[in-house]
């Protein structure tokens, strides 16, 4: 494979720890001007990732190697088609996500919006970094600032509640992070590397025990952030923090990283075939699978709309694990068409919570009886997403899910079949009464929509996940680059 | 024998020109008010320039033998410097011209009456820690090691209140500790013949049948453990670090401890045998395990503390245990972790206790818990305070991460998974606590009336932000740090 050295994907990242500080100098008494830095680097940022999409289609690796960080180990940013998939739907939707913050923090009138705009770009400096990893020293570094950086926007609120969740979220991800220091330090040991190769590099470095506890504390380091049972509870408590953190953060950047550790570990260090020799698919499969079911049912009974979408995001983010572990493929380019493909959908129906709660305080299920009738616009967004997640064509989560189900054919394991399809009538359970309640049920006041900064950021997301379910390559290509990605994991 | 020339003098000079200034401080101070500190910060910039020429000699040409008065050993003393102590002399310097900057609001403000004598002893400590560093002569070595001792006991008391009381403790377990070195002098003095480094490295390997050999090491490394606040001989230090000025904290903090350290790794490593330390007389595994222990209960003693600065106490008996640690699995890589974290602790905890002591200053509190919204006040200061804390914590890029990562991976290749995991927890323990202090600092607004902000003095700001500055570049420049800085030292102690 081709490989071409490129400052890019190191702009990409320092754009916005560029960023980061202009924020922080300009602070609270000039916002507009604040809140341009952060529009100008989320513009910037998509750009310059964008750009990157043309070598990596032409089967290239854009690598940019900076110095020696750790004994055997450079800090190595190195854009190889996975990286990218995920470094576009991060870098994309954070354009979206900004304007819709500033409609969010101004609409609430909230205090400390220079640390809040702050720690955003920091975290997106770290998520595109985590994105572009070439090793797992690298990996580690970003996925540890990541984590740092968003707990200030975790309790952003302040309130003892918040603070009190914020040491939830550190204890499990710190603790996490310790699991996957402890497996790098064992991988950098025995296998004297720890660049990422499609296809893994472990094979037959050390005895199958050995690698089978390598694989568990691997799964236990990046599974925490990726939400998997029984590690999920720090996410559903996160949901304390503003509506576009949970949105961007805790359905995209931060548990997707996660997500993106477990793939990377599955194909690129541990590989598909010595997965199949350790007879670990099967485990971890029930695993995701239980976590798939049981967070549906979590979602059935939460009433805080938050809530139920961030149990949704639990059983959605093992969807794409379950059909990465399986190595099928289908299952494999499914798993990872999820991952932009739910971020949409997600993404949507956070903002949608969100701009309900800016404009009537609501945050209960149980109170959104005719709120489709005050806010048709959101409502319609809302249902969009919801529609999506279920699984009704042409909104793009059909489309994942088709791949998903066919891998699980193609792997000739019914089980799991049993487990998406049984999901997907636990989403419409838990999605569609919402959507029905709040356009039929109830009394509608006059409509009275959020501000336009959150409304159309929200309808460019929904509009973005019916674009895909049809045009899956439009603009981000994201399903040519999957496509690559599995062709490289796969071998063909 | 051929008198070297100017360049060659620097060795001794690093320590007689603050030898020197210490007395005219003495004289001077008495008639002319700002000449003390304008003196102790000639004699650590005079350092500084000294340690680097010296350092930079060592790395290009290889070490450096100086015969004071041209008496050759083993009847003169010798300084001797090599990759070892070259690192040490440049950090001890560098730190000590930081702290001395930090000084100057500082001191004034905290010691009551006259600054004259306090910056006297101050210029001595400094001098007994270069001293120590460059010495060549395990005599020699006690004498600066006295020096420095004397001068810290007086520095603390420098606070009054409970400051006296933690002195005297001071006293007691030092002057326990020197004796014990003395004795394990004068076992080998009786047994050789000679106080020369060089020249016991050279006579001991043929005694080591004789259990007086035995009987000196244990002296040695039993009073080193006190000095450098080994657990369980840590008990003199929290009181000492958290009630003495905010001054002589940070540089007892940032450096008394790491010298000790270096003692004990020159001793260890420049005298003795790998196969003597690891199978006669089994201090290298034994060390490993103290050094583990008081990682564990450093930080569980940390975790109870509400007082700040007695907190970063508790806090470097831990980090004392990761050197420790490092040092007694002694494969190269762990001894790399332990070098790298000699450097990296002094400068993340010495920015700490800088920060500390600017808060002390500017507000007053010295409890956690009345730290609220501190960032609003003091914005650069808990700056600082957060990469130091980060570091603690072991979050990279800071330069605590790295030094921890050698550590880790040199206890994965010995094979020692309880060591990794003891490592692995204390990060998350020291999460725990360094997490609460940013919480307050950060998070918990005041319930009630605004915060004017009201940064610490600029000569104190300074050196505070160029340590949390530091932090970040010792973090991502490490492999410079082991290739360049500790290179050559690791070349004299990893054994032949």
């Amino acid at each position: 494979m081709e490989v071409i050295s490129s400052w890019r994907p190191l702009g990409a990242v320092l754009v916005s720890i560029g960023a980061f500080f202009l924020i922080l100098a300009t602070g609270e008494k000039r916002p507009n001007l604040r809140e341009a830095w952060s529009v100008g680097a989320a513009i910037v940022k998509f750009l310059l990732v964008f750009s990157l999409r043309y070598p990596v289609l032409e089967g290239k690796i854009v690598e940019c190697r900076l110095f020696p960080i750790a004994p055997g180990a450079d800090l190595l940013l190195r854009v190889d088609s996975f990286g990218l998939l995920f470094g576009l739907v991060a870098s994309f939707l954070w354009i979206f996500t900004t304007f819709y913050s500033i409609g969010y923090m101004r609409g609430l009138a909230a205090a400390n919006q220079t640390r809040y705009f702050a720690c955003f770009a920091l975290a997106l400096s770290a998520t595109i970094g985590v994105a572009f990893s070439g090793n797992l020293i690298t990996f580690y570094i970003f996925y540890e600032i990541l984590t740092i950086s968003t707990y200030p926007l975790v309790i952003h609120k302040e309130t003892e509640e918040a603070l009190r969740a914020g040491r939830k979220y550190l204890t499990y991800t710190l603790t996490a992070g310790v699991f996957l220091l402890f497996s790098i330090a064992l991988t950098q040991y025995l296998a004297g590397t720890t660049g990422f190769k499609a296809g893994g590099f472990l094979d037959g470095v050390a005895s199958p025990k050995v690698l089978t506890l390598l694989f568990v504390t691997f799964m236990i380091g990046c599974g925490t952030k990726a939400a998997i049972m029984p590690l999920h509870s720090w996410l559903p408590t996160a949901m304390i923090a503003p509506t576009p953190v949970s949105a961007l953060l805790h359905a995209v950047a931060v548990v997707k990283a996660g997500v993106f550790g477990c793939v990377r570990i599955l194909g690129y260090v541990f590989g598909p075939e010595l997965l199949r020799q350790l007879g670990l698919i099967v485990p971890l499969g029930l695993v995701t699978s239980a976590t798939i079911i049981v967070a549906s049912v979590f979602a059935l009974s939460a009433d805080n709309l938050k809530r139920r979408l961030a149990f949704s995001t639990i059983s959605q983010l093992s969807y794409i694990i379950l059909g990465v572990a399986l190595f099928t493929p289908d299952s494999f380019k499914g798993g990872l068409l999820h991952i932009p493909f739910h971020a949409f959908m997600k993404i949507t129906l956070f903002f949608c919570a969100g701009a309900i709660y800016v404009t009537t305080h609501k945050e209960n299920v149980s109170e959104l009886d005719g709120i489709g009738k005050a806010m048709p616009l959101t409502l319609g967004a809302f249902a969009i997403g919801a529609f999506g997640m279920v699984g009704v064509p042409p909104i793009c989560g059909y489309l994942s899910k088709w791949y998903l189900c066919v891998g699980t054919v193609e792997a000739h394991k019914p089980l799991f079949l049993g487990v998406y399809l049984s999901s997907a009538l636990l989403n419409a359970a838990y999605f569609l009464p919402i959507v029905y309640n709040g356009f039929f049920k109830g009394e509608g006041g006059p409509v009275k929509e959020a501000s336009p900064f959150m409304v159309i950021s929200l309808l460019i997301t929904a509009a973005g996940a019916f674009v895909l379910g049809i045009f899956p390559d439009f603009l981000l290509k994201v399903s040519r680059i999957a496509s690559y990605a599995m062709t490289e994991v796969l071998g063909g | 024998m051929k008198f070297p020339g100017i360049e060659g003098h620097w060795v001794v000079l690093v320590v007689v020109v603050p030898l020197l200034c210490s007395f005219l401080c003495f004289v001077l101070g008495r008639f002319l008010r700002r000449v003390p500190f304008y003196l102790a910060l000639g004699a650590s910039g005079f350092a500084s320039v000294a340690s680097l020429a010296v350092f930079l000699s060592v790395i290009r040409h290889g070490p450096i033998r100086y015969f004071l008065g041209g008496w050759l050993p083993p009847w003169g003393i010798e300084y001797r410097v090599d990759g070892l102590n070259a690192f040490m002399l440049l950090l001890v310097s560098g730190v000590s011209l930081l702290v001395t900057i930090y000084s100057k609001d500082n001191v004034p403000a905290e010691i009551k009456g006259e600054v004259t004598s306090f910056y006297t002893v101050y210029i001595l400590l400094v001098t007994g820690l270069l001293g120590i560093v460059v010495t060549g002569d395990v005599f020699n070595l006690y004498v600066f090691l006295e020096i420095s001792s004397l001068a810290a006991y007086t520095l603390i008391a420098a606070a009054e209140g409970r400051a006296l009381l933690a002195s005297f403790n001071y006293v007691i377990m030092g002057t326990v500790a020197a004796c014990f070195y003395l004795l394990g002098v004068g076992y080998l003095y009786i047994m050789t013949g000679s106080l020369n480094m060089a020249d016991l490295a050279r006579l001991l390997p043929s005694l080591y049948h004789n259990p007086v050999v035995a009987i000196a090491l244990a002296f040695f490394v039993v009073g080193l453990a006190i000095k450098v606040a080994l657990f369980p001989l840590h008990t003199w230090l929290p009181d000492a670090y958290a009630y003495a000025p905010s001054t002589t904290s940070v540089i007892i903090a940032s450096l008394m401890g790491k010298v000790g350290l270096y003692v004990l790794i020159r001793l260890l490593f420049s005298l003795f045998d790998p196969r003597y330390l690891l199978q006669d007389l089994p201090v290298l595994p034994m060390l490993s395990w103290l050094g583990a222990m008081a990682i564990i209960m450093g930080s569980l003693f940390a975790l109870s503390q509400l007082d700040f600065k007695r907190m970063l106490a508790y806090s470097s008996v831990a980090q004392i245990g990761y050197v420790v640690l490092g040092v007694g699995m002694a494969n190269s890589i762990a001894l790399t972790g332990a070098l790298l974290h000699v450097i990296n602790h002094a400068v993340m905890k010495g920015g700490l206790f800088m920060a500390a002591g600017a808060i002390i200053q500017t507000t007053g509190k010295r409890q956690i818990t009345d730290f609220h919204y501190l960032h609003r006040r003091m914005p650069f200061t808990m700056a600082a305070l957060l990469l130091g804390a980060l570091s603690m914590v072991g979050i990279p890029p800071t330069c605590g991460f790295f030094s921890k990562w050698y550590l880790i991976l040199g206890a994965v290749k010995k094979g020692n998974l309880l060591f990794v995991g003891v490592i692995l927890i204390s990060s998350l323990l020291n999460a725990l606590y360094f997490f609460r202090v940013l919480e307050y600092v950060f998070f918990k607004p005041l319930s009630e009336g605004s915060i004017k902000r009201r940064e610490a003095p600029t000569t104190m700001l300074v050196p505070t932000l160029v340590m949390g500055g530091a932090v970040l570049l010792l973090g991502l420049g490490n492999q410079w740090v082991v290739s360049i800085v500790l290179k050559r030292a690791l070349e004299v102690i990893s054994w032949r």
